[in-house]
């Protein structure tokens, strides 16, 4: 498990609308990369392009290559819905399925494509799922109830709990936090911080600490201004970006000056 | 010792500035809602009253001469087979439809499609009755015969099958294809409400589009696609005309194939111009037995939303 992904001169667009110009940048296996940037500059855009979720928008394309260890995602003979089970997506907005049960959640991924999959083996999965998403001793005792009445958090780790099930090879993670008091925050980086010793893991957020954290590496995104495209300013080390960038606008993105 | 001075409290509303709107919309909603309860329920007591001389009046005097309930219990079997046979072809194809008019046709054609099946609920049912009686009815008969020639061992294609094709079977596809707008525009509206963020979650495990849909789309629908059963039921229950063109109806019968059978609708709508006194009392009986259907058919669909309400996402 776990891949690289390398992204080569990717563009980006919403029909006619460049939204992300020129992305160059390597996400290494087993580690946490975080993308930051200002609203609009195109950070959710490219994070949804690695798992061709950008293709469910009507009119959205893109033009590029991006490598998952060395196969191209939007290679013509390649199928979406394969490039999905293989690298999984975390939201901003918990999204339990709201009509199945805790476990069946869990299970959503693991029962598609018809797959069968004996009761015993199902219930080690869950545990395993849960467990690997710090929930399960929270939720051990109702995994028959529905997974719309936990807390947010414990939504959003149901959410990851069914994301780590299918057992992806990469974990992307569109701002989980941002709908999460800090204390199922925090929760979330612990295990994000654990997922990375099996799992590659790409994340947007909005907080810096948080990217501080949590990521090996992180990724700077940029607008020139609303309308223009969004482009990838610096890239590299964590401790680099926030101690010594490189660019006069990642240091005063990082620093809090900016606007 | 100080003295205590009253201070104005700030949050108490001076006048009744905005409030005056408030109380306008929750009156005339009420209103609104009081004249719906006092019309359905002085119909009922119309239909109760006018119909109690049958409830009262002599088995013999009955029309069949047995009483009023081996009069009216063949004609409800009829209205329920009609339009269970309706709902069993309408709600799999307005299903269908509604779907790939929202999940699947490019969006061009999916507007033009909706617009076209809204026209469709709009067609009055007489209309529908005399395509049935005229050209589906005699095209139908070929096949009944077909039917009862190959599949004649199941009771309900038993022949011989009618010539004219003008059964009860006939009258549940004409009833089908009324229902079909009804039922595909409702659940349409409501698969197109599901939210993104759950599309999106079947999706990103790898989903297929079927796959989406039977995790996220239908899931979310369900109420919504049984209210949407639910009214077109009610359609094909108390539809009149329609039936009244297309069957030639008759006595109980178990073939769906042959001539007979009578929905309740129907057999009002025949008899009523020459009833009087009795007779007329009887049918507005067999109306208010209608009534009746309708409400427990409701019901039982509330039951079965209200069923599901935990797993519904409504938390
Ligand atoms: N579905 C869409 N259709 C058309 N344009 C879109 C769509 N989604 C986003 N955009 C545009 O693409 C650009 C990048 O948006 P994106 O959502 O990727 O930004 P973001 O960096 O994730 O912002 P935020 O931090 O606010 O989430 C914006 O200009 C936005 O208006
Ligand atoms: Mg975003």
């Amino acid at each position: 498990m776990s891949k690289r992904i390398d992204v080569k001169d990717l563009n980006v667009y919403y029909g006619k609308f460049l939204a992300v110009e020129d992305v160059n940048l390597t996400i290494e296996a087993r580690s946490v990369t975080a993308f930051i940037g200002p609203s609009g500059c195109g950070k959710s855009t490219f994070l949804r392009t690695l798992n061709r979720m950008h293709e469910v928008i009507p009119g959205a394309r893109v033009e590029g290559e991006v490598l998952l260890d060395g196969d191209d995602l939007y290679d013509d003979a390649v199928d979406p819905v394969h490039v999905r089970s293989q690298i999984g997506m975390v939201f901003q907005r918990p999204n339990p399925f709201p009509t199945m049960s805790i476990r069946d959640n869990v299970l959503a991924g693991v029962k598609l494509n018809s797959k069968r999959i004996s009761k015993s083996d199902a219930d080690a999965l869950v545990e395993k799922s849960l467990r690997g998403a710090n929930l399960w001793n929270e939720v051990k005792d109702r995994l028959a109830r529905p997974g719309s009445g936990l807390s947010g958090g414990q939504q959003q780790r149901l959410c990851i709990a069914r994301a780590i099930a299918v057992s992806p090879e990469v974990i992307l993670m569109d701002e989980p936090c941002s709908a999460l008091d800090p204390i199922s925050t925090l929760a979330i980086e612990d295990l994000i911080n654990e997922l990375k010793n099996d799992y590659t893991v790409a994340i947007v957020t909005h907080n810096m600490q948080q990217a501080a954290r949590v990521s090996d590496k992180t990724a700077f995104f940029n607008i020139a201004a609303t309308g223009k495209p969004g482009k990838l300013i610096e890239y590299g080390n964590t401790a680099d970006i926030f101690n010594m960038p490189k660019e006069k606008s990642t240091e005063d993105y990082v620093s809090g000056r900016f606007g | 010792m100080s003295t205590k001075t009253v201070s104005p409290n700030t949050l108490r509303r001076d006048g009744d500035s905005g409030q005056s709107g408030d109380k306008i919309f929750s009156t005339a909603s009420l209103l609104a809602g009081c004249l719906i309860l006092a019309v359905l329920f002085s119909v009922a007591i119309f239909l109760l009253g006018q119909a109690l001389p049958t409830f009262a009046a002599d088995p013999s005097e009955i029309s069949g001469g047995n009483g009023f309930f081996s009069y009216i219990w063949p004609i409800v079997i009829g209205t329920v087979i009609a339009a269970t046979i309706a709902l069993i072809l309408a709600t799999p194809i307005g299903i269908g439809v509604a779907l790939f008019i929202s999940h699947y046709a490019p969006r061009r054609l999916a507007q033009g499609f909706g617009y076209l099946i809204d026209l469709l609920a709009a067609i009055p049912s007489v209309v529908y009755g005399a395509w049935g009686y005229a050209v589906l009815a005699p095209q139908l008969a070929i096949t009944y015969d077909w039917l009862a020639n190959n599949l004649g061992w199941i009771p309900i294609f038993e022949g011989p099958a009618s010539n004219t094709g003008r059964t009860i079977l006939t009258a549940g596809i004409v009833l089908a294809v009324m229902v079909l707008p009804i039922i595909t525009s409702l659940s349409r509206e409501i698969f197109l409400q599901t939210p993104k963020l759950h599309e999106e979650a079947s999706l990103a495990l790898g989903a297929t589009r079927w796959e989406m849909i039977k995790m996220s789309v239908l899931p979310f629908a369900r109420p919504g696609i049984i209210s949407a059963a639910m009214l077109g039921l009610g359609r094909a229950l108390g539809e009149t005309m329609a039936v009244a063109l297309v069957l030639s109806g008759g006595a109980l019968n178990a073939s769906l194939i042959q001539t007979g059978n009578q929905t309740i609708a129907a057999e009002i709508a025949l008899n009523f111009p020459e009833a009087f006194g009795l007779r007329l009392s009887e049918l507005i009986a067999a109306g208010l037995v209608l009534f009746v259907i309708t409400l427990a058919v409701n019901v039982i669909a509330r039951w079965i939303i209200s069923r599901h309400k935990e797993f519904s996402g409504a938390n």
